[in-house]
């Protein structure tokens, strides 16, 4: 079982649990946590490096390291890994937020007890992202959700209760119908008489769900992933959670937790039933479509800044799964893309806000001004993620954001020009507007919070970054960087994984 | 007569020898020696688990029916009276203290001989291929039950729990008897067997009303709703190691009966009729269990309408009516036991410290005693079916087994009873926050709880841990159903 690489990324986390429990003093809990993260992200780029070694001979098979061990075994139940490009660049995300939020939670109160939930939280992502088998990727899923009512509870701040609660009972809400369409899945896994599997390789290779099932499947699976992806009438757990959480849990959560929301529509929902996919995306890329402009328009009038980045969230998390259910190549990889590139950026913009306001102590734009004189890292550093966000080139937005368009843009015409009606056109170009409001958000609070004169003299006094909120940031910005100059290292990686059931879905 | 026939009931033996054993000790040995009578019967009590577990000394290799077909044994079955020993060894391990307290000193014995004699009419009641064997055991499994309630004889509550059960009890059984005799003059027998194959026929109104009769009346075992009305009352009034007997074995045990019966002697009725009736009273159970736990503020009674809630769960596996059903809902009985007896662990521990069951007293409680509190948090969460604990394996494999049913009805009652789940788990988080998040002074000063409550709860916290994810439990539970022949009464 341990000669194969995946399973480590839950081994590590369990480990630094087991570590975490045992530290006394709150400089062992930040090794631990450092140590362990930094294991991890070296974890992933190792398994990335080996990924593409692998790759460049085999082509085929849809999945690298797979493995499968009997766990339940009379009702088909495994504990099956294995990763693709798409889980990989997940896999890399989750290191890089897990080691900067750990670093962003420098001087938490409880420690101990803190980095115990974050960790079990982040087992439940990396097992998330490693599984191909659906009771197991269900039970990871939802093993990364439960830690976020006590995280926010218990460490955050304003209507903690209330966010918390509700936080945690849409979620959850979600995954029951989540559950239901699993179980569904897995009675209608295999052609008449064949063997029944929880395995999604297995099940998207027989492509047995029958049709009528897939509509009712899908709507169930995609809705209980979709409600962690923010989607529109589901998302108002969201700014509440994000506005309330501290500063790692919201890093993790808008950076790695809302993915989880649209890797499962991906993986679960689209790529295995397609036919419901092409039958019923008009449903969702409606829905979809408006939670990128609605959340981009209520970003526009909040002026407490997680609120704002937290709606700025729906609104780029909307339009990952706007993208998704383009179905064709383009959009997928601009979608994979986008959610690295959200990730990253909304981790350093919480990162920030959270550093902001352990100075400040109000994350009211309207008590502050002038920021740039105070604290010239800080400030530099939000403006950086203010323009990735509004889709700067060079930067990961722009690269992701337009192949994200053009890839719509392609299945509007398509669709428009085979006859079958204009709406992925109209909801294309509904979603560019985006773009626009998006930049009147970000550069409203650029301007308020940066320039300007300063607001409040007390502020005048305030420190600029220590050399823990430097590291962290400055990770973060490297990566969004990155993403935006060598965009074609990353759709190569997303692009090359696009397997055969992937192609048959977006009818290639 | 045959006397080789008894061979067949070594573990209803056994448990008979326990009880002399308790009754001997209790009677004839000097007051001084009386103080040892609780740790006695647990280690009595854990020697006879042990050996149900061996298949070659207690429990049944295979199917023996016994006593002109009276008395059937299965490895299924003792496979669920191994499940229930092993309560039943925590139920008493967790009393201790409480039994050696200043209120319990002259009746210690009784509490232990009440109990040993209930268990043994749920034994036969499990075991019972006729009516009339299963009436014995219904009632000797309910009427010293209202004693036990009853035991704490300055409690106010307490004896009007016992008063409530007892009067509750009698009207159901007497309204299971009137089912029982419609039966009969339907089919002439009282017979599993004789019933099953007699009822192949049309069905008429009289079958219906004496099946709907029968379920009330083991309906109010497993306090489903509408006849739940005595359940909180008594969980309150109860002793706390009472309510946890009631709460997990006693339900165990007749939901596991129950389904016995819908089986075995209604089967040819499933589809017409009582899975309609379960159906709805499945429905009405998880539902109304739920929104009723939500405003409970006292935690015995909050854990008494999740119980009722949580009968409604395991109902779906007998809805299911196939062999994955039997499975789940035996491991769903097993893995309840362990959550709930945690439960009631912690809420025992304090109220025999403090004397505090209100959950407003909980606020705080991880900064003054925060072993109770984990553990009391892991019993919440198995409770409300979140991974990596137990409770979740156990629910994920309920609703799997019953969606193996097929039908879109069924589809649609696990969506509302998932949809349940979600509202469960808003009370669960609710002692969870009282205990984590309320910012208050603990008003429950730090204390150190007895060594035999710590030892329970070591056990049940270890089992919420251990019985999910390690898979054995399930799967030979599971090959145990399919290979029994329980299997060949299910015909859909």
């Amino acid at each position: 079982m341990f000669s194969n690489i995946l399973i480590y990324f839950v081994v590590i986390p369990v480990i630094m649990l087991a570590l975490l429990g045992l530290s006394r003093d709150i400089k062992q809990i930040r090794a631990v946590a450092v140590t362990g993260s930094l294991a991890l992200l070296a974890l992933s780029v190792y398994v990335l490096l080996q990924y593409l070694e692998i790759r460049q001979v085999d082509q085929v098979s849809p999945m690298l390291f797979t493995d499968s061990w009997s766990w339940f075994e009379p009702l088909h139940i495994n504990l099956a890994v294995g990763v693709d490009g798409i889980s990989i660049a997940m896999l890399i995300l989750s290191s890089v937020i897990l080691l900067t939020g750990s670093f962003a939670s420098w001087k938490i109160d409880q420690p101990k007890e803190f980095f115990l939930w974050l960790v079990l939280l982040s087992t439940g992502v990396f097992g998330f992202f490693i599984s191909v088998d659906l009771f197991t990727m269900f039970m990871f899923y939802e093993v990364a959700l439960i830690p976020m009512y006590l995280l926010i509870g218990v460490w955050g701040s304003g209507r903690k209760n209330y966010s918390a609660m509700k936080l945690t009972l849409m979620l959850m809400g979600g995954s029951a119908f989540l559950m239901l369409g699993l179980i569904g899945i897995y009675y209608h896994s295999a052609p008449d008489g064949g063997q029944l599997t929880w395995n999604i390789l297995e099940i998207a290779k027989n492509d047995a769900i029958p049709h009528g099932w897939q509509q009712f499947l899908f709507p169930m699976t995609f809705v209980g992933f979709g409600v962690l992806g923010a989607m529109f009438p589901f998302h108002t757990w969201s700014p509440d959670g994000h506005a309330s959480a501290p500063t790692a849990v919201s890093m993790l959560h808008a950076g790695v937790l809302m993915k989880l929301g649209g890797y499962g529509c991906f993986r679960v929902a689209i790529y295995l039933m397609p036919y419901a996919a092409h039958e019923l995306s008009y449903i969702f890329l409606i829905l979809t479509g408006i939670s990128v402009v609605y959340g981009a328009f209520c970003a526009c009038v909040k002026t407490d800044l997680k609120y704002i980045n937290a709606y700025s969230s729906v609104s780029h998390c909307g339009l990952v799964l706007f993208a998704i259910l383009m179905l064709n190549t383009t959009a997928m990889t601009g979608a994979i893309m986008q959610m690295l590139s959200h990730g990253l950026m909304t981790a350093l913009f919480f990162a920030l806000i959270g550093m902001i306001y352990g100075r400040t102590h109000t994350r009211e734009i309207t008590q502050m001004g002038g920021m740039m004189q105070i604290m010239p890292y800080l400030s530099v550093c939000y403006v950086v993620a203010g323009m990735a966000s509004l889709g700067l080139p060079g930067l990961s937005g722009f690269v992701a954001e337009m192949t994200i368009f053009v890839g719509s843009f392609k299945a509007g015409m398509a669709d428009f020009l085979a006859g079958a009606g204009s709406l992925r056109l109209v909801f294309t170009l509904v979603a560019c507007c985006s773009i626009v409001i998006t930049a009147v958000y970000i550069l409203r609070v650029v301007g308020k919070l940066l320039f300007g004169p300063v607001y409040d003299d007390r502020h005048r006094t305030l420190t600029d970054a220590s050399w823990w909120e430097r590291l962290s940031t400055a990770t973060l910005i490297v990566c969004v960087a990155a993403i935006g100059c060598f965009p074609n290292f990353f759709s190569d990686l997303i692009k090359t994984t696009f397997s055969p059931e992937i192609f048959r879905v977006l009818g290639m | 007569m045959d006397y080789t026939q008894f061979l067949a009931m070594k573990q209803e033996i056994g448990l008979l020898t326990v009880f002399l054993l308790v009754f001997l000790y209790d009677t004839f040995m000097p007051r001084g020696a009386q103080k040892s009578l609780p740790v006695i019967s647990v280690v009595l009590m854990l020697a006879l688990t042990a050996l149900g577990f061996c298949s070659c000394s207690l429990g049944s290799a295979h199917n023996t029916v016994a006593f002109a077909g009276m008395y059937e044994t299965s490895p299924v079955i003792s496979a669920i009276k191994n499940i229930l020993n092993v309560g039943v060894v925590i139920v008493l391990l967790q009393s201790i203290s409480w039994a050696n307290s200043e209120k319990m000193a002259v009746r210690r014995g009784e509490f232990y001989e009440l109990l040993l004699v209930t268990l043994f009419g749920m034994y036969l009641m499990i075991s019972s291929r006729h009516f009339l064997m299963f009436v014995i055991g219904l009632e000797s499994a309910s009427l010293p039950l209202a004693a036990m309630v009853a035991l704490e004889k300055n409690s106010y509550e307490s004896h009007e729990a016992a008063v409530k059960y007892i009067l509750t009890a009698v009207f159901s059984s007497a309204i299971f008897m009137m089912g029982l005799s419609f039966v009969y003059g339907l089919t002439g027998s009282l017979y599993f067997e004789n019933i099953y194959f007699a009822l192949t026929g049309e069905l008429n109104s009289m079958l219906v009303i004496a099946l709907a009769f029968t379920i009330a009346g083991v309906g109010f075992k497993l306090s489903l709703v509408p006849f739940h009305l005595w359940t909180a009352d008594v969980y309150q009034g109860a002793p706390t190691s009472v309510t946890s007997y009631l709460s997990v074995i006693s339900k165990g045990a007749a939901a596991f009966a129950f389904m016995v019966i819908l089986a075995q002697v209604f089967g040819t009725l499933y589809s017409q009729v009582w899975e309609w009736m379960l159906y709805a009273l499945i429905i009405l159970t998880i539902t109304i269990g739920n929104l009723f736990a939500i405003r409970q503020r006292n935690m015995k009674r909050f854990l008494a309408f999740s119980s009722i809630s949580q009968a409604g769960y395991i109902m779906l596996g007998v809805i299911a009516y196939n062999a994955m059903g039997v499975a789940a809902m035996m491991y769903y009985i097993l893995v309840y036991i362990f959550s709930n007896l945690a439960a009631f662990g912690v809420i025992g521990a304090i109220e025999n410290a403090t004397g505090k069951v209100s959950m407003d007293d909980y606020r705080g409680l991880y900064r003054s005693n925060p072993r109770l509190s984990v553990a009391m948090m892991l019993a919440m969460f198995s409770l409300a079916g979140i991974p990596p604990f137990a409770g979740f394996f156990s629910k994920f494999f309920i609703f799997t087994s019953a969606i193996n049913q097929g039908s879109v009805a069924i589809y649609v009652l696990v969506l509302i009873a998932l949809i349940n789940t979600i509202v469960s788990l808003y009370y669960y988080l609710l002692v969870v926050k009282a205990m984590f998040i309320a910012p208050e002074e603990s008003v429950i000063p730090t204390f150190k709880s007895t060594c035999s409550e710590r030892l329970g709860l070591w056990i049940t916290v270890g089992g919420i841990l251990v019985l999910g994810i390690v898979s054995f439990f399930y799967n030979s539970l599971l090959n145990l159903a399919t290979d029994s022949t329980m299997s060949m009464y299910f015909i859909g």
